[in-house]
């Protein structure tokens, strides 16, 4: 027994069997719990069949939470992928002077918690004409805004928060992925006289396109299950018509909130169906399905 | 550097000319930056002033860039260092829960990717693609089914029940493996034949060399451990377990001068991961880079 656990052919199974142990009882078990769940009315300790997802098709308050959440998500794909790989290319020239400081500042925020940003955003976005952000607007002559309480002026908000947080991050990883790139390739398009712009497209896009596609991963996922952002911009789950409701937010009142556990296990395995089909959809366009495994 | 000296007369001007396009380049790229850094330090200055400023003020006014010296005072800083109050229990709580999390997170982790990276095996393949896939799927998906099963296995109010689900990390697997499959194979063959174990070589030769992808991984863990919010919110019970998200959180209502200790403790609450941050930083691109995601 002892012989069979020092082998080789033994060794890779007690190696990865930590992680097994954690998708079987931390990811698939509470999965397939859910999906039970999602089949019962838990109060009543019912079995509902369908139900509850028949009652997600016509409920207008997650109807209203799918459409926030899948508009921050694309808002903050379209302002977080482009611009930190463009910051990125930047500071890893050779013009740039001093760019470890700035990636250091760069990533400060990351490493305040969502409490803490939350609770200086909402702060900054207060309704006072003292408030950081009124002040600004009154610089321009414009009267100041109750910036939380509309849907347009909420969006900013949130992605201001989302940006000020995550462009950081971002930058590290595609200066991560630039850095990996082969420095002879760059000499070789230089030679041949290709103009900095042409080694962008045509070296940087192409090489650093894993990483982007990881980070465009992982932007998907934070983006469609973002709720502690708008959590603590409204002091609790409660924004003025839902205007900053999310999904996970959606998920959270009815699970915790108003304890309807099986309900909120509905919504859980809709967002659970969504985000696969988009990744499936997004690694099948970026043809990496095949290429991931080695 | 070209020796200036020795070019002709036109290369050398065609150099001048160009090393001044750069230093001009340069100073854009260095205003840009700068102003992007202005920006990202909006918030934590603003933090940082009103911390120096009374407490009832952000609830009227919210916060601004006015340093406004004149109200100033250490009153919030008297209250956080001697008020009666559970912060530095909270404090206590976080430092001890991230330490325990980074520390376990990272052994188990590098353990199940040196597993994937060094062998061959049956069943690999199809194990991998459930990193990937785990990867991409929100924790918010299973947190209520996760939450429930905890309460069933009477797991609730105990930090057992926020750290172990998260030991074997998905995307901190992911990374080590991508790091260790740059590692020479020649390393294990020469443990094997001195006649160390599987696991003797994966703690002696291997753990040493993974040193910089611990050093990113320990500040990506760090950051997410220190800062968690959503699952001990759900999990922990009791004020006295009370992490610092947690009891942060608690002091948001608009009464008494709750919201001055909130903003001190706040700016506080930064200082052991900034520290974290900066010790580990010189390792922190090095190890991101080799580990990076390569196609």
């Amino acid at each position: 027994m002892k012989k069979f656990f020092y082998s080789q052919k033994a060794a890779p199974y007690v190696f990865v069997l930590p992680f097994v142990l954690t998708v079987l009882l931390f990811w698939l078990g509470p999965i397939i719990k859910g999906i039970n769940l999602s089949f019962q009315d838990v109060m009543k300790d019912q079995w509902v069949g369908l139900g509850n997802y028949q009652r997600l098709l016509t409920d207008k308050i997650f109807w209203k939470a799918v459409s926030n959440s899948v508009k921050y998500c694309i808002l903050t794909l379209v302002l977080l992928i482009p611009f930190p790989l463009l910051f990125a290319v930047l500071l890893n020239s050779h013009l740039m002077k001093h760019s470890n400081i700035f990636k250091s500042i760069y990533f400060l925020p990351a490493l305040t918690s969502v409490v803490v940003a939350g609770t200086v955003f909402r702060l900054m976005f207060g309704e006072a004409s003292e408030s950081l952000l009124n002040q600004v607007i009154g610089l321009f002559g414009h009267a100041p805004i109750k910036w939380l309480k509309s849907q347009g002026t909420a969006y900013f908000a949130l992605l201001t928060l989302c940006c000020w947080r995550w462009t950081g991050v971002n930058i590290m990883y595609f200066l991560a992925g630039i850095q990996s790139i082969p420095a002879d390739l760059y000499e070789a398009a230089e030679i041949d006289g290709a103009s900095k712009w042409q080694q962008f497209k045509s070296i940087t896009i192409p090489l650093v396109k894993p990483t982007t596609i990881y980070v465009l991963t992982i932007s998907i996922y934070a983006g469609l299950a973002m709720f502690l952002e708008s959590f603590m911009l409204w002091r609790g789950n409660n924004s003025p018509n839902n205007i900053g409701l999310t999904i996970v937010g959606y998920l959270y009142r009815q699970g915790i909130e108003k304890r309807a556990m099986g309900y909120a296990c509905a919504v859980g395995i809709v967002l659970l169906i969504f985000v696969m089909i988009v990744n499936f959809i997004q690694l099948k366009l970026n043809g990496t399905f095949s290429k991931e495994e080695r | 550097m070209a020796d200036l000296s020795v070019m002709s007369e036109q290369a050398r001007a065609s150099y001048k000319k160009k090393k001044r396009r750069d230093n001009g380049k340069t100073a854009g790229l260095i205003i840009l930056f700068t102003i992007l850094a202005v920006l990202i330090i909006i918030p934590i200055y603003v933090l940082f002033i009103a911390s120096f400023k009374p407490g009832d003020d952000f609830v009227a006014y919210g916060l601004n860039l006015n340093p406004e010296f004149s109200k100033w005072s250490l009153v919030n800083y008297d209250l956080l260092f001697n008020g009666d109050h559970n912060y530095w229990i909270w404090f206590r709580n976080s430092i001890i829960l991230t330490v325990i999390t980074v520390v376990l997170t990272l052994l188990v982790s590098a353990f199940v990717a040196y597993g994937f990276a060094a062998y061959e095996f049956k069943g690999r393949n199809f194990l991998f693609m459930i990193v990937l896939g785990i990867m991409s799927v929100p924790f918010e998906v299973i947190m209520l089914p996760l939450y429930q099963q905890m309460s069933d296995w009477q797991l609730m109010d105990t930090y057992f029940a926020i750290v172990i689900p998260f030991l074997a990390n998905a995307s901190t697997i992911f990374f080590f493996r991508q790091y260790l499959l740059g590692m020479p194979k020649s390393l294990i063959e020469a443990g094997r034949i001195d006649g160390a174990t599987e696991y003797g070589i994966f703690f002696k030769l291997i753990i040493p060399i993974m040193k910089p992808a611990f050093a990113a991984m320990a500040i990506l863990n760090g950051m997410n451990a220190w800062n968690n919010y959503m699952w001990p919110l759900l999990v922990i019970r009791s004020e006295d377990k009370y992490t610092l998200t947690l009891g942060l959180n608690t002091l948001l209502n608009p009464y008494g001068n709750n919201y001055s200790l909130l903003i001190v403790g706040s700016c506080f609450s930064i200082i052991p991961i900034f520290i974290l941050f900066i010790a580990f930083q010189k390792y922190f691109i090095e190890g991101m880079t080799a580990g990076a995601v390569k196609g």
